[in-house]
């Protein structure tokens, strides 16, 4: 019982951190970015490559995979994304979905079709008993990095200069511009901070969810999940809502396999239903 | 009186559209080869056709509707299999499962935000999805519905290798179904569901039932998409748990993105250009091409997907005049 | 009148450009290139273009040509390309079919047009029976599985869970082990399926641990084999007395090596190693390799690689004619040395016979390789096997 909760946590903690970029840039800036995955499959590969032809330890990889999804984020927001965010949604889903196409077909041919694998640190590995729980090692480090981003993150929001500027460029960019507060540029750091953390969530997650050229479109549905069900106001709403799916997901699959397939569709059509704005959200 | 006269001005025929359906028509008459394709063609423009109604004239959007192509698919499959192998019987039944299912999830796109309407709709697909892969006995799971034999279409013509009656068969459907469509949107009832797209709260206060228009209008785009599920599943004689699939949803929102939602032809227009480009690139390139094809979405969104769209609605516009 | 004479001239068009293209033989190559099975798809094109490089393009005659086309694993559009590549190219032979619905979907397209389809990788066993126009040159997943089941009972093994990916290859390794462990006297815990979209194992790895049998077999699609094993192992399962055995779809060639040391000692059953020990095989390997910068063939490259065996074999038997009925007659029975080893064709099923061989992961100079150690010879498929009887 506490081995599926913690197995359940662990999950949600990975997609919480795999999709918390897209629920800042679809909650808070309002931009529709379906290619969010291919900065997580960035950070994946980035790891890797790094591991496998550089001989980089994986904790060194880590950072890294947050800079090379940071750094791409940053180069195409300047480029190509911010000429979108005034698009209407249907342009940002067509963009966005190009995006990913291009994102897939470019692994494919630079990478191969196949699946990638990275071999984790022995100390990584393994589990140990704790408190009548089966805790496997690896699981625990996610929880934990995970766990600390997350306050991080809401700190950073509520707490920081640059959040409240965040807040404000997002809430009346013009009044913002007029405040002196460098709204472009609030926007580009927060989009390369996005995309760099849903690299990280790609080097962490590639061990238990795999890595290959599709990821952005086999994760795609799941992100949007999240971001939909804990509502797009904040970090807190998403955080509890990639908690739920994943505790409800382990769960669902071991104690009624029957329709473990249904679960996780299930608590949100029931989510969305009861609050149409998500957990957490409130209606614009 | 007034209203009553725009609406017959805009529901007249134009030049161009006419121009279009009789070249559709007459591309029955080209050689064999190419019908297969145009026949794919037709039927993701009905399918798109669909998703139009609900969202170029409701403000609908939805990533869950292969749910309707999937669930018209099996009845007309299932039908065949052990009913009967007449096709229209198919199709009209499969229109009809499909529109009782539209109705009877209508109510869960009534609120809430786009994203809202995204997830739950695209919840509903999975859901059927993974139902139809839980019935094997029903379905055929995940091999897909074996056994699916047609009859010949109206009693006379067997459905050839060519697909020339496959062709001609979607192409008919699909004009029968554009000029219902054409008559629901240019009736003060396709007229209340613009003034509910506009602007729900001053909809409501000028009188419009909101929720009763958008219940039709979404039962009715459901039952479209049955027809063009049953069209697929009978002119290829197969069923798998693929129409269902998140891919499928996702495709016919594009196509009816790059043509333009709102005009009714934005569906055709969308389905002619992406399978005329894939088939074109996939051709050159069959590992990848959809690397181009993710190109030319980023590019016609960057050069103003407006302006292209806009561009040939403009000149439809001015055929008519 | 003015219909029938247009059918006649269409007719006429079709008859001359037949004529036109007499002296080529064209293979229309459906496959999945693009797509969660584009790796399948890259092994088999792979391999194809291999062997024709080194057994030349021109055969009784004729020279062949084929036709890549990627049908993104949906079936009604692989039936459409088939459609096509029949109708438009004249393709004497149909090829590929990554998947179980695309294989089936295109069966009636074959019967109709008398076109032979040589299904490379799809593994239902029911395909063969969907039209009397094909021929497989991969294998059936309860041709691996049985095979595993016999030896999990000559190897002390009492209680079994099963678990495997839900869809029909799944349900039949499932079944197909099941039914062969429990005539044989074993006992079956629970058989556990996992949904194709689960990205984590973790609910029914527990599960599994929570039976604790004696070993635990698995079929899941090649790609999702690392992710299994990594949390078998996670989960300590390893050190807990559960054996893992499985098919060889688990240890797929192409991944094995990237997988880890965590591969070591999973015992499989299949039909094709890298490391299967002929001088037929190594020269595969070795032109494979240097052909694809490094990638190792996997059993669907080598599924490929006999299909084209298949298709050359049959137009010398044919004298270059490209008559269905007669490149079917050709085909049947027909034996030959693949690198897999020996295999032939089942004069009644259409289907290949093979041998199955036990192997175990270990490392061979420095990388991870399916060692076989037993072999079970001519293994027909063991479903339709069991119908006749």
């Amino acid at each position: 019982m506490a081995t599926i909760l913690f197995d359940g946590v662990a999950y949600g903690m990975l997609l919480f951190v795999l999709a918390c970029g897209l629920a800042v840039t679809l909650g808070l800036m309002n931009f529709v970015n379906l290619a969010h995955g291919a900065f997580a499959m960035a950070g994946g590969y980035a790891t890797v490559l790094l591991m496998d032809r550089g001989g980089v330890p994986f904790l060194a990889c880590l950072p890294a995979a947050f800079l090379v999804a940071a750094v791409l984020g940053l180069v195409l927001e300047r480029t190509l994304y911010r000429h979108m965010y005034r698009r209407s949604h249907l342009d940002q889903v067509l963009f966005s979905i190009g995006l990913v196409f291009m994102a897939v077909s470019g692994t494919t041919w630079a990478m191969g079709a196949s699946q990638q694998t990275i071999k984790l640190p022995a100390w990584l590995t393994g589990r140990v008993d704790m408190l009548g729980m089966h805790v496997g090692i690896y699981r625990a480090f996610i929880v934990i990095l995970c766990g600390l981003l997350a306050v991080g993150l809401q700190l950073g929001l509520t707490h920081t200069r640059f959040g409240s500027r965040l807040r404000a460029a997002v809430d009346d960019a013009r009044v913002a511009r007029g405040l002196g507060i460098p709204v472009g540029t609030v926007f580009a750091v927060t989009f390369a901070v996005g995309s760099g953390l849903a690299g990280l969530g790609g080097a962490l997650g590639s061990e238990i969810l795999g890595l290959d050229p599709n990821f952005p479109l086999r994760f795609m549905i799941y992100f949007l999940i999240v971001v939909a069900v804990g509502g797009t106001s904040g970090v807190v709403g998403p955080f509890i809502a990639s908690l739920l799916l994943g505790i409800a997901d382990v769960a669902g699959k071991y104690y009624i396999p029957a329709i473990g397939a249904f679960i996780v569709y299930l608590v949100m059509i029931a989510v969305l239903v009861l609050r149409p704005h998500g957990l957490f959200g409130r209606p614009r | 009186m007034w209203v009553g006269q725009a609406l017959a001005r805009r529901a007249r025929w134009r030049w161009a559209e006419i121009v279009f359906w009789l070249a559709a028509f007459a591309a029955l008459f080209l050689p064999a080869g190419r019908h297969l394709i145009l026949n794919e063609i037709a039927i993701l423009a009905l399918f798109a056709l669909s998703l139009d109604l609900i969202l170029g004239y409701a403000g609908i959007i939805s990533l869950g509707h292969a749910a309707f192509l999937g669930l018209g698919a099996y009845a007309a499959g299932l039908l065949a299999k052990h009913v009967t192998d007449d096709p229209t019987v198919g199709l009209a039944l499969a229109t009809v499962a499909a529109a009782s299912l539209g109705f009877a999830t209508s109510f869960l796109v009534l609120r809430g935000s786009d994203l809202t309407r995204l997830m739950v709709t695209l919840g509903v697909a999975m859901l059927l999805g993974e139902l139809a892969n839980a019935l094997p006995d029903l379905t055929g799971g995940a091999d897909g519905l074996q056994g699916v034999t047609m009859g010949p279409l109206l009693g006379l013509f067997e459905f050839d290798l060519y697909g020339r009656v496959a062709y001609a068969y979607s192409l008919t459907t699909l004009f029968v179904l554009m000029l219902v469509a054409r008559a629901v949107v240019y009736s003060p009832f396709g007229l209340s569901l613009m003034a509910i797209r506009r602007n729900r709260l001053r909809a409501s206060a000028l009188g419009v039932p909101v929720h009763k228009r958008l219940i039709a209008v979404y039962t009715l785009a459901a039952a479209f998409a049955g027809a063009a599920g049953a069209l697929l599943a009978q002119t290829t004689a197969f069923v798998s748990l693929d129409f269902f699939e998140f891919h499928r949803s996702a495709d016919v929102l594009l196509v009816l993105i790059i043509g333009g939602a709102g005009w009714l032809y934005g569906g055709i227009l969308g389905a002619v250009l992406y399978e005329a480009l894939q088939d074109a690139l996939a051709a050159v390139t069959p590992e990848y091409w959809q690397f181009w094809i993710g190109l030319f979405l980023v590019a016609f969104v960057m050069l103003g997907r407006e302006r292209l769209t806009g561009g040939m609605r403009g000149l439809l516009a001015r055929f008519g005049r | 009148m003015r219909r029938r004479a247009l059918l006649a001239l269409i007719a006429a068009v079709s008859v001359s450009s037949g004529a036109a293209a007499q002296d080529t033989v064209k293979i229309g190559l459906i496959l999945p290139m693009t797509g969660q099975q584009a790796s399948t798809g890259k092994q088999i094109d792979a391999a194809v273009k291999l062997y024709q490089a080194l057994n030349g393009t021109t055969v009784a005659g004729k020279k062949v040509e084929v036709i890549l086309k990627d049908d993104t694993s949906v079936p009604d559009v692989t039936k459409r390309l088939a459609q096509e590549l029949i109708v438009n190219d004249k393709v004497a032979f149909l090829a590929g079919f990554g998947i179980t619905p695309s294989a089936l979907a295109t069966a009636p397209i074959a019967t109709q047009a008398k076109v032979p389809e040589i299904v490379m990788a799809a593994g239902t066993s029911s395909i063969t029976e969907a039209s009397p126009y094909v021929v497989r040159t991969s294998f059936t997943l309860a041709q691996s599985a049985v095979p595993m089941a016999d030896w999990a009972v000559k190897n002390g093994i009492k209680k079994v869970v099963t678990l495997v990916s839900d869809y029909g290859p799944g349900i039949d390794a499932e079944k197909s082990f099941s039914d062969e462990f429990k005539a044989k006297g074993g006992t079956i815990i629970e058989n556990l399926r996992v949904p194709m979209r689960s990205p984590d194992f973790s609910p029914v790895l527990q599960k599994a641990a929570d039976a604790k049998a004696d070993a635990l077999f698995v079929f899941v699609p090649s790609g999702a084999g690392a992710q299994f094993v990594k949390q078998f192992v996670e989960r300590g399962l390893d050190k807990s007395g559960m054996k893992l055995i499985a098919t060889g779809d688990v240890t797929d060639d192409d991944q094995l090596n990237g997988m880890g040391d965590v591969m070591v000692g999973v015992i499989n059953a299949h039909n094709y190693s890298a490391a299967h020990d002929s001088a037929v095989n190594k020269a595969f390997v070795s032109a494979f390799r240097k052909a694809n910068g490094g990638l190792r063939p996997n059993f669907m490259a080598v599924g490929g690689y006999d299909g084209m065996h298949l298709i050359y074999e049959a137009l010398k038997k044919t004298n270059g004619s490209t008559d269905g009925a007669k490149l079917l007659e050709a085909m049947k029975g027909m034996a030959w040395e693949s690198p897999r080893g020996p295999i032939s064709i089942d004069p009644e099923t259409r289907d290949i016979v093979q041998n199955i061989y036990v192997r175990k992961v270990q490392k061979v100079d420095g990388e991870l390789y399916n060692v076989e150690f037993e072999t079970i010879p001519n293994v027909k498929d063991p479903v339709k096997a069991a119908k006749k009887k």
